[in-house]
């Protein structure tokens, strides 16, 4: 077992203590990335490029906030960059048939939780392993998305819908806003409340869970319906940022959400995470995105180096854990 | 030959440090050569370090290790096999989707090029299953033998190949008698091959019966060396602990329920598919009544079902009202609890701290609105139960997998009786848990028994259910055989009945 801290699990005095203890290789890289692009490039440590390179990580990180979720249980979601396609088809149709922005608000949330709980019922009721679940799912769902459309995109023409991506509010976009409420809402969800603690405990050890009275089956389903609304939230700013729908928008998004949970130090195990590190993890991705991007680094290098990063990140990680223990 | 050529292996001073702890200080130890050396002591007291600094998973942190007079300083498991150090683990380490064979020539497996010759396997694993007299077939899958068998195969796992030295860890905790006796065989039979043997054991019979040598460690240090012929088991519980055991079993605090009193659990007529027929019983407040069975008779099922994880027939009544329970939430609800016989397994989430451990059948009750935990409540129960039963631990936030045994088994009872229970059954509670932990726990259920608790003991030690029960539940084949009154229990009548020799 891992000699993580969680935080739901270590409450109380020692908090920020156990917090340097948990995050400090990550945030020491995160800073070291920082300090080399800025050294390469003046203009990334600026406040519009700061702001430029937290909107870019909003959509990875939200969808990474459902997945610190999954992965918490020892599951995974494959399916999270499908579900943002066909939240993104599902919102632009709504609008389409005339039905206002917050009729179309819902029913977008409302498609993504389906999905969701289409894949925890798969996975908790008929025994099949999510990995399987969500495999299949990923290309039942980005199938769905041409349906409406025969694979053209969907224009969003609503003024309210892209007000999200492009607005500000109290001198911050919108979209800032919204993964900080996510990440609050996620992260007290996780750390203070019961249902955060049986998912650690399930995640832990899910026959020890089950015989101590916690509805493992019921947990799961709810968990990959939170990870399905996660990821329509997504789909919903990267629609409003494109000014349409794509049907191919979101691919790979779930590698990068697996990405940014990982680094924070999720276990793929079960039982350890928080939804602080996989911020940290999401802020860690979009820092060598953007900084490659302005270095004019080709994307074939970046993909290399991001896949570099990662394994050097997680190496480190569990070495620390290793000695600690 | 001389005196000192006839020590295979010996230790001095041995110390080792986990960054602030100290597990082992000036550890001593001389094996000798076709003898049986007991390691004895409590859990925690450093048995385990010690064995895997033996083996070259920990290094010490001081001290020397001689075997055959030559420095002795394993750097990995690999090596010290090499070397001739061979263990066998009490946690099984076998791969439940390879055979028998494959399982046993693990890491030795005849190869060419890297390609096993698997007709060479598998004649070389039935020379050496037929050599020890095992019953298993070399060919059959692991994971679909019994896991008394699992242990056999992990035992000629370790024999495997020629060891000068081999250590058994806790060898029998999992075997029936009859597969004791089996591998008590195969130790006479190193013994006179003139293989010395470290040995582990909480059982103090078999610990009687089969060392030569016996060498009590207590909280990381030696204690003291003793040969068998010149001890007492008095005496080694008292080295061990470091107090005198007057009584193994402490007597009722309150006067055992009568037949007037009303029963809070009723079972009639409760069947399972394939598995045990037609079990009833009744259970009062404050009783203590015996499962005994032998492994297979079913006692388990029984109680699984009672706690909602099997799918029965039949009536199962807790203050007269029916239950139809379809998982543990239910049964918890109706006021049960289950102290799992595999607290690793089904007990404890070893990667957590002992206080999320001790709060998780009963988390709704550190809870606010919303479901918002409330964790000084938490904090405060947590350390209340820790200290009414003597766990041993630095904190709370300590995980529950680095405690020892014996603490881990206190965590589990912990937990179940913050959930108040009316019921608690208590699947196989001191199995793999040391004397001095064991007394402990037999204290806690009379004082649970004295608080009204009634509890449902199941166990496979005789003189643990001769000890502490009012009555004794006997079932064999999956049938309730008899239920026997505390005045008229012996130990001879109970087998009478496990075995189904009984007129």
């Amino acid at each position: 077992m891992t000699q993580t801290t969680d935080t739901n699990i270590s409450a109380g005095r020692e908090h920020l203590r156990a917090a340097l203890h948990q995050y400090g290789g990550i945030l020491v890289s995160l800073v070291v990335l920082c300090v080399i692009f800025t050294l390469l490039n003046e203009r990334f440590m600026t406040v519009a490029n700061l702001t430029n390179i937290l909107q870019q990580v909003a959509v990875v990180a939200i969808a990474a906030f459902g997945m610190t979720w999954v992965i918490l249980l020892g599951e995974i979601d494959l399916s999270i960059g499908s579900i943002i396609a066909v939240a993104g088809m599902a919102g632009a149709q709504a609008l389409a048939f005339g039905w206002g922005f917050a009729p179309a608000l819902v029913f977008t949330l409302l498609a993504g939780a389906a999905m969701g709980l289409v894949n925890g019922v798969l996975t908790a009721k008929l025994l099949l392993p999510s990995f399987i679940v969500t495999v299949a799912t990923m290309g039942i769902y980005r199938g769905m998305v041409s349906l409406p459309t025969n694979g053209a995109p969907a224009m969003i023409s609503d003024p309210t819908w892209t007000a999200i991506g492009s607005d500000s509010w109290a001198g911050l976009p919108i979209i800032i806003w919204i993964v900080v409420a996510l990440f609050m809402f996620n992260h007290i969800l996780l750390s203070r409340t019961t249902f955060g603690r049986r998912a650690y405990l399930t995640g832990g050890n899910r026959e020890a869970a089950l015989y101590s009275g916690i509805k493992v089956d019921r947990l799961k389903i709810a968990i990959f319906t939170l990870s399905g609304v996660m990821a329509a939230i997504s789909g919903i700013l990267l629609s409003s940022r494109l000014y349409s729908a794509q049907t191919n928008a979101g691919t790979s998004y779930e590698l990068d959400a697996i990405a940014a949970a990982v680094l924070g130090g999720t276990s793929l195990a079960g039982g350890v995470g928080t939804m602080v590190g996989t911020l940290i993890g999401a802020l860690i991705i979009g820092v060598m995105n953007n900084g490659m991007n302005m270095l004019s680094v080709p994307y074939f290098y970046q993909l290399i180096v991001k896949g570099l990063v990662i394994l050097v990140a997680v190496w480190l990680d569990v070495r620390a854990k290793q000695r600690r223990g | 030959m001389t005196q000192a050529n006839q020590i295979v292996l010996s230790l001095r001073d041995i110390r080792k440090n986990f960054g602030p702890v100290e597990a082992l200080k000036a550890m001593k130890l001389e094996v000798r050569p076709g003898r049986v050396h007991t390691i004895l002591g409590e859990n925690g007291a450093g048995k385990s370090t010690l064995m895997k600094i033996l083996v070259g998973v920990h290094q010490p942190s001081g001290g020397e290790m001689r075997l055959d007079g030559r420095p002795y300083a394993p750097q990995n498991p690999k090596d010290a096999a090499a070397q001739g150090l061979a263990i066998v683990f009490q946690e099984l380490s076998l791969c439940n989707n390879l055979t028998v064979a494959e399982n046993i020539m693990a890491t030795h497996e005849p190869a060419r090029f890297g390609f096993i010759n698997d007709r060479k396997l598998r004649a070389e694993a039935r020379a050496l299953v037929r050599d020890l007299g095992l019953p298993v077939d070399v060919n059959a899958k692991v994971g679909h033998l019994s896991i008394a068998q699992r242990q056999l195969v992990e035992i000629a796992k370790g024999l495997g190949r020629p060891a000068k030295v081999l250590i058994l860890d806790e060898p029998t905790s999992s075997l029936s008698d009859s597969e004791a006796e089996i591998l008590f065989g195969i130790i006479e039979r190193l013994k006179a091959r003139g293989t010395a043997i470290i040995y582990i054991s909480h059982r103090m019979e078999e610990i009687m019966r089969l060392s030569d040598d016996i060498t009590v460690v207590r909280d990381g240090s030696y204690v003291a060396t003793r040969e068998r012929d010149q001890t007492s088991i008095e005496e080694l519980i008292a080295l061990m602990v470091g107090r005198r055991m007057d009584e193994i079993y402490p007597p009722r605090l309150a006067p055992a329920p009568g037949a007037d009193v009303r029963p809070v659990l009723e079972v009639r007529g409760l069947s399972c598919e394939g598995r045990f027929r037609d079990v009833g019983f009744a259970l009062r407040p404050g009783e203590i009544l015996g499962f005994f069975g032998l492994i297979g008779s079913g006692r388990s099922d029984v109680m699984n079902a009672l706690f909602g994880m099997r799918s029965v027939t039949g009536e199962i009544r807790v203050d007269g009202k029916p239950l139809r329970l379809r998982n543990p939430a239910e049964a918890i609800a109706a006021g049960i609890g289950f102290v799992t016989e595999n607290r690793k397994e089904e007990g404890l989430v070893l990667g957590a701290p002992l206080r999320a451990n001790i709060s998780m059948a009963a988390l709704d009750g550190f809870a606010g609105k919303a479901g918002f935990l409330r964790f000084g409540r938490e904090r405060r129960a947590a350390r209340a139960e820790v200290r009414r039963l003597g766990v041993r631990a630095n904190s709370l936030e300590t995980l529950a997998g680095n405690l020892s045994g014996g603490n881990q088994q206190k965590i589990v009872l912990a937990k179940w009786l913050l959930t108040r229970p009316r019921v608690l059954i208590l699947d196989e509670p001191t199995r793999g848990v040391d004397v001095g932990a064991k007394f402990e726990i037999y204290r806690i259920i009379r004082e649970l028994a004295a608080e009204g608790t009634a509890i449902l003991l199941v166990s496979s030690e005789l003189p643990e259910v001769l000890g502490l029960a009012d009555r004794i539940a006997i079932m064999a084949e999956g049938d309730l055989r008899a239920t026997v009154a505390r005045g008229e229990l012996t130990p001879e009548i109970v087998m009478a009945h496990a075995t189904g020799t009984h007129q």
